[in-house]
């Protein structure tokens, strides 16, 4: 039988042979802010684990090279994630002077193009797999909760990120729940305005042209310039509405970061909304009519749920946009993920800026990922044929 | 019976459908049949008002079709569309439902009334109900769309090009299906084509259209003999006037008495179909039998072609 290659394997094996033999695994640091030293993967893992790894890494990158099974490439990519997952932790502890609290271990450019090779070939399998929307979550759980049990189990709590959040245990968790809120709440708000928008946008052709005008405007604004313009208006309602200040109405802080996300969210969810409404079959549309559906029966039992996942898709993208978006919300005082970013790139500690990224990056791809099947869910509707 | 009486429609400055008025008769096929842009879609659409008339009257069995709220009134009324319009996110059976649920009915008795239309047409309840329009092939997704139209028992059953989408096949089983659930049922139909072989098919009468205004409205025979003017007769086709007007008439109504040789056509086939056979097969005359099998006596090509002559 003829050998074959993989085309994008022999990119991911070419990648990861680049990152196991010429990039550094890990960087050592004496204390938080000094440069580092690269270490390589033999230099960072004790005796027999680095061999181990070298040899993981290697036998799922030739899986990769040539045309093999799925399974057997699932199998490879999952066992080279979990392997560098484990060993990371391990180089942390194993560097790491016994006694020194001021040394810092951080995964270097190795480590992440290899997290970035085996991702690509998983991504690659599952996309092969033409997995079901469940079967993606499922996939999206088990990956979450193998994260989860090593950060419970104390593996990683040698690395850099993870001292950083020991530092801040408790604010991270405020601030991260402040993120969620500003984007979800938001995303909330986009909605319940942006749909009836949308709707009469569809129904009043004038006013349609208009009102996309406007926030296709909005949507060009940089979000720091108009975090800066929306504080002198909710300054002055600050100031002038009797009960705004109450309600923490001010020029800086959470109110001007929600606003402004609200802002950004109105453009995709009402342009889907009038887009979703034109895309229903005008057949479909004039059968209803013909039929006796009153306007508003024809608005939600056929119109709606036929635009219903175009809508959804702009949901789905307010959302990921709003998750990164609420980061900037640090530099108003909006509180946020960003606030470690930012304090982060104060004290140049690129650990610090990592807690804060990393976290809103897995955000943003958890809802994508979660959406996307939702979305998959509701626009196939496809149902087996019940056995007779 | 549907009475149409002056009725007007004009957008701005263009008149699509001018002073037509005509009466149709309960429990008949009525086609209206004309080039696009004829008025024939908006005259249909304004008896159930999904166009509101600018002048005239549209009264059903005797009642002005404005008494009604516009929705109310065509939940009364079936309606079939080309593309049929089926609901992508409903069930075949949910489809079929719509009205009925409208109109309030109870469970049982819209279950019931699906499961008749489907077996009506031919599509087991059981394996089709449950599916989604987009699983069915083209022609059961028509069939459901004319089950739909008349799930609600409408008295009156209007149709656009309904049968436009169909490959040549499953449009002529489609015609004789509604034809015969109209038998069934007893509705009137109003059936807009720009086929004028499918209005000479379908209709107990023909109306033709021509840019707004009702150019003549009569039995097929009648515009077939006896066009009302140029327009007409260009639409009917002057090659093809003899052989339509054979193929309104059954061999039944063209034996004669005397026997031939050969395969024995039915009583019920088309004088048409008759002649098509004759000319294929060479013979001068072909045996006639009943329904039942027994022989009528035979049908001659000299007949035949004395009677595709222009009537007096």
């Amino acid at each position: 039988m003829p050998i074959r290659f993989d085309k994008l394997g022999v990119v991911i094996a070419a990648i990861a042979g680049c990152a196991a033999f010429a990039a550094p695994f890990a960087t050592f640091r004496a204390n938080r802010i000094v440069p580092g030293q690269a270490r390589s993967i033999l230099e960072a893992l004790p005796p027999a684990a680095g061999p181990l790894l070298l040899a993981i890494v290697v036998t799922a990158a030739l899986v990769a090279l040539f045309k093999t099974p799925q399974q057997l490439r699932l199998a490879a990519s999952v066992a080279a994630l979990a392997a560098l997952a484990l060993l990371i932790g391990v180089a942390g502890t194993f560097l790491t002077p016994a006694g020194n609290t001021f040394a810092r271990i951080s995964p270097a450019s190795g480590f992440w193009i290899l997290i970035f090779a085996f991702t690509l070939l998983l991504a690659d399998v599952l996309t092969r797999l033409e997995l079901s929307p469940w079967a993606r979550v499922g996939v999206l759980v088990a990956a979450s909760a193998a994260v989860g049990l090593l950060l419970i189990s104390g593996s990683w709590n040698d690395l850099s990120i993870l001292k950083e959040y020991a530092n801040r245990a408790d604010s991270f968790w405020a601030e991260g729940s402040k993120h969620v809120t500003l984007a979800l709440g938001s995303l909330l708000a986009a909605v319940i305005i942006g749909l009836p928008l949308g709707i009469l946008c569809h129904r009043v052709e004038r006013l349609r042209a208009s009102v996309l005008n406007v926030l296709n405007i909005i949507q060009t604004i940089p979000s720091i310039a108009l975090f800066g313009l929306l504080i002198a208006p909710l300054g002055w309602i600050a100031s002038h509405v009797p009960g705004a200040a109450a309600l923490g109405i001010r020029g800086i802080g959470t109110a001007p970061a929600f606003v402004a996300l609200f802002l950004y969210s109105l453009l995709p969810v009402v342009a889907n909304t009038v887009v979703g409404l034109a895309g229903v079959p005008r057949a479909a549309n004039d059968a209803a009519r013909g039929m006796g559906m009153t306007d508003r029966q024809r608005l939600f039992g056929v119109e709606f749920p036929l635009a219903f996942p175009v809508i959804l898709t702009g949901i789905r993208i307010v959302l990921v946009q709003n998750i990164g978006l609420a980061t900037i919300a640090a530099l108003i005082g909006g509180g946020g993920f960003g606030v470690f970013v930012f304090q982060g790139v104060g004290q140049t500690a690129m650990d610090l800026v990592l807690l804060g990224a990393v976290p809103t990056v897995a955000l943003a791809f958890a809802a994508a990922i979660i959406l996307d099947a939702v979305i998959e869910m509701t626009s196939t509707r496809r149902r087996e044929a019940s056995p007779a | 019976m549907i009475e149409i009486e002056g009725i007007t429609k004009r957008y701005d400055a263009t008149t699509v459908v001018d002073d037509v008025s005509m009466v149709i008769e309960p429990r008949t096929i009525a086609v209206i049949v004309g080039t696009s842009g004829s008025g024939k879609t908006t005259l249909l659409r304004m008896i159930n008002r999904l166009v509101e008339p600018t002048a005239g009257v549209v009264k059903l069995d005797g009642a002005d079709n404005r008494s009604l709220p516009g929705y109310e009134l065509r939940r009364s009324i079936g309606y079939a569309i080309q593309g049929h319009g089926l609901f992508p996110h409903r069930t075949v059976a949910q489809n079929i439902a719509t009205v009925p649920v409208l109109l309030g009915w109870d469970k049982a008795r819209i279950k019931a009334r699906v499961d008749e239309l489907m077996t009506l047409y031919q599509l087991d309840p059981e394996a089709f109900g449950p599916r989604y329009p987009h699983e069915l092939s083209g022609g059961q997704q028509q069939r459901v769309g004319v089950a739909r139209a008349l799930a609600a028992e409408p008295n009156v059953l209007l149709m656009d090009e309904p049968f436009g989408a169909l490959d040549p096949i499953i449009r002529t089983k489609a015609q004789e299906d509604l034809l015969a659930i109209q038998k069934r049922f007893g509705t009137t139909i109003i059936l807009v084509t720009h086929d004028m072989e499918e209005a000479v098919h379908m209709g107990d009468k023909i109306a033709v259209m021509d840019a707004g205004k009702l150019v003549q409205y009569a039995k097929p025979a009648e515009i077939l003999a006896r066009p009302a003017s140029a327009f007409v007769e260009t639409l009917v086709g002057a090659s093809e006037r003899p052989f339509r007007l054979l193929s309104l008439g059954r061999v039944r109504d063209a034996v004669e008495k005397g026997t031939a040789d050969g395969e024995a056509i039915p009583g019920d086939a088309s004088q048409r179909d008759a002649l098509a056979e004759l000319l294929w097969s060479g013979r001068p005359a072909l045996p006639v039998k009943g329904a039942d099998g027994k022989p009528l006596g035979r049908v001659t090509l000299d007949g035949l072609v004395k009677r595709s002559a222009r009537p007096a």
